[in-house]
């Protein structure tokens, strides 16, 4: 083994500009490699309509809560949340939750139990509806938004609806009477979610149309879907409450200890030399 | 190198400035830890009001319930228990309830919104233990003259038909006397102030 | 006169003095930290040694906090993580810190294996420090498959599923037969309450002290010889008169307060991902796992978290169980013979040739690009990709065996190379 320690005069040599030159190699490589990755995983999703969420419109939560109550807790569960913690969390007072929300015999302290039994549920839908409580963090407000937007008229099915974004799905549609009925529009098979886009001007939606107006226009149709998935947004994390308005003033002395790191390292590194 | 060049004090200041402004921060970091042992939500629901009918309760007679997890007593009063809680307020360490183990809206000698029910959560000031209710007045192995009272079986303490504690007993408070209210004549609420009916 | 203040600090030195007498904390923070000597010419890679032992304190303060309300019980684990995250006062915070701490582990446990590899860090006299860093990093992922499946969801029911069906492709060799192993692993004729509650007891006790003890035995062999420095010179070989080497400096202030920045630097990125990026998109906290375990229904996605991914890339490229697992194994274990593989004259990269330049790079770069296919899809040409990049991954430890017959190598200098 050929040990190559010099004993030439030639000292500190520059060690190349490698070090330099692979710092922003492996910048640009990881940027390259991310954004190719993100095609990656990315491609599943593509068919959603995108939803912009934002838990802290105490006001969507508000009407949120109402259209969950009235629509999903006939048949589905919440069973991790309690009528309490949405009383203080959403700034509705107790009084109106329980005019408003409470079923009879129920108590503020209680979880948001489905009315329906899971063995009279067995009998109508063939599966128990699943505890909604953690939906939007399992499926993503995208997809609560998409499916509950598609919704179709389907005689082929037990139910009578089937969904476009969750096919031959065992529930069905229960706002129809806000948004009215759907159906398959004409060479809908071909009408993908790809070909739209294609096209630039539609998206899943465009593969239904709307043969019998609901309650509500398709605008507000949309809004109040919307308010519902903020709600479950909400419900499936109730802390991010607390967790987007703590992490700013943890932020802020961090960097404040950072910053004073700093300068105690610069000023013992002074007699380095 | 040359040490001269080096300013002791700046250092020094800086490296305190880190360390305080470093220990404050673990210090925070340590409150979510602490707090985490708190009861949870859940401990608290389980621990919210609980309603008791006391109309079956005969004169005497003491019903026991539980309250977030802990014993509470509800007992009858009878006139002549009432009557003695004046005889023995000289033998008692805090007669006039003057330590904070009542709420405000509680009398300070019956301990009761009504002087004929007592309702009492049932733990020794001691250490923990559950006195038991010995009505009987007359003379008891720890006691010659008793007017009746609860008495703790662990250490001896000894406490009046109001939970008042004796004089001389390892016990050092009175009987603690739980938030409570009426809904009628009926029904107590445990857990619940009087004011705060919603 | 004496002074309160006087008075004071003489008691406290007379304590002082008796306990140092019954205990070497003075000569212990004079041989690794006041009189510790390190090159002087530390960089950025340098920072992930002292961060990784960060993590692990973190994993460990958080995790003892988790297992007091965490329920290690099939019928009640899923529920009693909800509970943590709701009901649990700051419950939330504390499992936050102990999913993205995993992920941090990973992160800066990563890094600071490739500053091994990049300046040599693994050869003589390191060999040992290298083998105890590997057998960390075995527990370590040991360790965090067992915390996956602990919040019991889909993902941590069928990772568990998949992780410990890769035993059954040991054939039956008589005395022991992978079907036999898996059963033995679960407890059970499938993954259940059995499993998780040794997962549990593993994962809290068992892994967690292993893994104080090798990181003692890491730092313990590092201090024996000697931190490496990015030119890979032995600063030991050049002392002053007074025996401190010419290029070294205390670790204690120097390196304690240059790591408390790394430090600072460090939470604020953690931090933020804990606040406002808790589930990293579906990366650190996988969407599936919000949902009950199932063992009828096996969710379309199957993938382990972003630190095995690499891993499972490879095990996925090669088409057959038993080949797919051995060489799965190998590419983890081949890292342990890196210290006789690489071949070098030289150790830092610094010095080393363009093509060992090139070698290196290409290995990051299959490594990463692996472990973003690990993630895919597994459609046909993702998996031949990932053909492509396991051979390159191999390719590399054979590199540093051939490379050196050829490559010339540049000079090292005998005093390191100042950075600033």
């Amino acid at each position: 083994m050929k040990h190559q320690t010099n004993a030439t005069g030639k000292r500190h040599p520059q060690p190349t500009s490698w070090s330099a030159m692979s710092k922003s190699a492996y910048v640009v490589l990881f940027a390259l490699l991310t954004v190719v990755s993100s095609q990656i995983v990315a491609a599943e999703s593509a068919s959603l309509l995108s939803v912009d969420i934002n838990v802290r419109d105490t006001a969507a939560l508000q009407r949120g809560v109402r259209t969950f109550n009235d629509y999903c807790l006939g048949c589905h569960g919440a069973d991790y949340m309690r009528y309490k913690r949405i009383a203080s969390d959403l700034n509705i007072n107790e009084g109106q939750i329980e005019a408003r929300l409470l079923p009879p015999g129920r108590e503020m302290t209680d979880a948001l139990k489905s009315s329906l039994q899971p063995e009279a549920a067995k009998q109508l839908f063939g599966a128990v509806p699943p505890n909604l409580s953690l939906s939007a963090r399992a499926r993503g407000a995208d997809w609560l938004y998409t499916y509950m937007l598609t919704f179709y008229r389907d005689d082929s099915t037990a139910s009578g609806w089937n969904n476009l974004t969750f096919p031959n799905a065992a529930m069905p549609h229960a706002m129809w009477d806000l948004q009215g009925v759907q159906e398959l529009a004409q060479h809908a098979e071909s009408t993908t979610a790809t070909d739209t886009q294609a096209h630039g001007h539609a998206d899943i939606t465009a593969g239904l149309k709307l043969i019998e107006p609901g309650l509500q226009s398709p605008e507000d149709y949309r809004r109040t879907v919307k308010d519902l998935v903020t709600f479950m947004v909400y419900l499936s994390e109730p802390a991010q409450l607390q967790r987007s308005a703590m992490g700013p003033w943890v932020l802020l002395f961090l960097v404040l200890f950072t910053l004073l790191a700093w300068i105690l390292k610069r000023e013992y590194w002074r007699d380095v030399h | 190198m040359s040490e001269n060049e080096i300013n002791r004090g700046r250092r020094r200041f800086l490296t305190a400035t880190t360390a305080v402004v470093g220990a404050a921060g673990a210090g925070l970091a340590a409150i979510p830890f602490i707090q985490s042992w708190q009861p949870s939500a859940r401990a608290r629901v389980v621990g919210g009001p609980i309603k008791v009918n006391i109309a079956p309760l005969e004169p005497g007679q003491l019903l026991r319930e539980t309250w977030r997890g802990q014993t509470v007593g509800i007992l009858r009063r009878t006139e002549v228990m009432l009557q003695n809680l004046g005889e023995v307020e000289n033998r008692l360490s805090d007669p006039d309830s003057m330590k904070d183990q009542q709420p405000a809206y509680i009398d300070n000698q019956s301990r009761a919104l009504k002087p004929e029910y007592l309702v009492l959560v049932m733990i020794c000031t001691h250490l923990g233990c559950i006195p038991e209710l010995v009505s009987e007045v007359g003379p008891q192995p720890y006691d010659e003259n008793w007017l009746g009272g609860f008495y703790c079986p662990c250490h001896k303490s000894k406490f009046d038909l109001a939970g008042r504690v004796y004089k001389g007993v390892p016990a050092p408070l009175n009987l603690k006397v739980p938030p409570y209210r009426y809904i009628d004549d009926r029904t107590v609420e445990i857990g619940v102030d009087p004011e705060q009916i919603s | 006169m004496a002074t309160p203040a006087n008075s004071m600090r003489s008691t406290a030195s007379k304590v002082g003095y008796w306990v140092d007498q019954r205990l070497p904390i003075s000569s212990l923070w004079r041989d690794h930290m006041s009189h510790y000597y390190a090159a002087k010419n530390f960089n950025f890679w340098y920072y992930f040694g002292s961060l990784s032992l960060l993590a692990l304190v973190i994993q460990l303060v958080s995790g003892i906090f988790l297992t007091m309300f965490y329920k290690p019980d099939a019928a009640e684990a899923f529920a009693s993580v909800e509970y943590i995250m709701r009901d649990v006062p700051f419950g939330w915070l504390i499992r936050y810190i102990h999913s993205t701490g995993a992920s941090a582990f990973f992160l800066v446990v990563y890094l600071h294996m490739f500053r091994a590899m990049l300046y040599g860090s693994y050869r003589t006299p390191r060999e040992l420090i290298w083998i105890f860093g590997m057998l960390i990093y075995l527990v370590l992922m040991a360790e965090a498959f067992l915390g996956y499946v602990l919040p019991w969801g889909q993902m941590s029911y069928w990772g568990a599923q998949v992780i410990i069906s890769l035993f059954g492709a040991i054939p039956d060799l008589g005395f022991i037969s992978g079907d036999a192993l898996v059963e033995w692993i679960r407890g059970d004729f499938s993954v259940s309450d059995a499993t998780l509650n040794r997962f549990f007891a593993l994962h809290v006790v068992a892994l967690p002290l292993s893994l104080l003890m090798l990181v003692l035995l890491h730092i313990t062999a590092l201090h024996q010889v000697g931190s490496n420095n990015p030119d890979g010179i032995e600063i030991k070989n050049n002392k002053d008169a007074t025996g401190k080497p010419v290029d070294g400096i205390a670790f204690h202030p120097y390196y304690t307060v240059k790591d408390l920045f790394g430090v600072g630097v460090f939470l604020i990125l953690f931090a933020f991902i804990i606040f406002f990026a808790p589930d990293g998109g579906g990366l650190l906290l996988e969407h599936d796992n919000f949902v009950p375990a199932n063992p009828l229904v096996t969710p379309a996605h199957i993938k382990p978290v972003w630190y095995f991914t690499p891993f499972f890339a490879i095990l996925k490229a090669v088409p057959d169980k038993l080949g797919g697992v051995i060489v799965m194994g190998a590419a983890v274990m081949v890292l342990f013979f890196l210290p006789w593989l690489d071949r070098s004259p030289v150790k830092s990269i610094r010095y080393k040739g363009w093509l060992s330049k090139l070698a290196l790079g290409l290995f990051v770069i299959s490594f990463i690009r692996l472990g973003m296919l690990g993630m895919g899809q597994g459609t046909p040409a993702q998996l031949l990709e990932s053909q492509v990049w396991t051979i390159v991954y191999f390719a590399y430890f054979i590199s540093l065996l051939i490379i050196p017959r050829f490559e010339s190598t540049k000079p090292v200098p005998d005093r390191v190379t100042s950075s600033h």
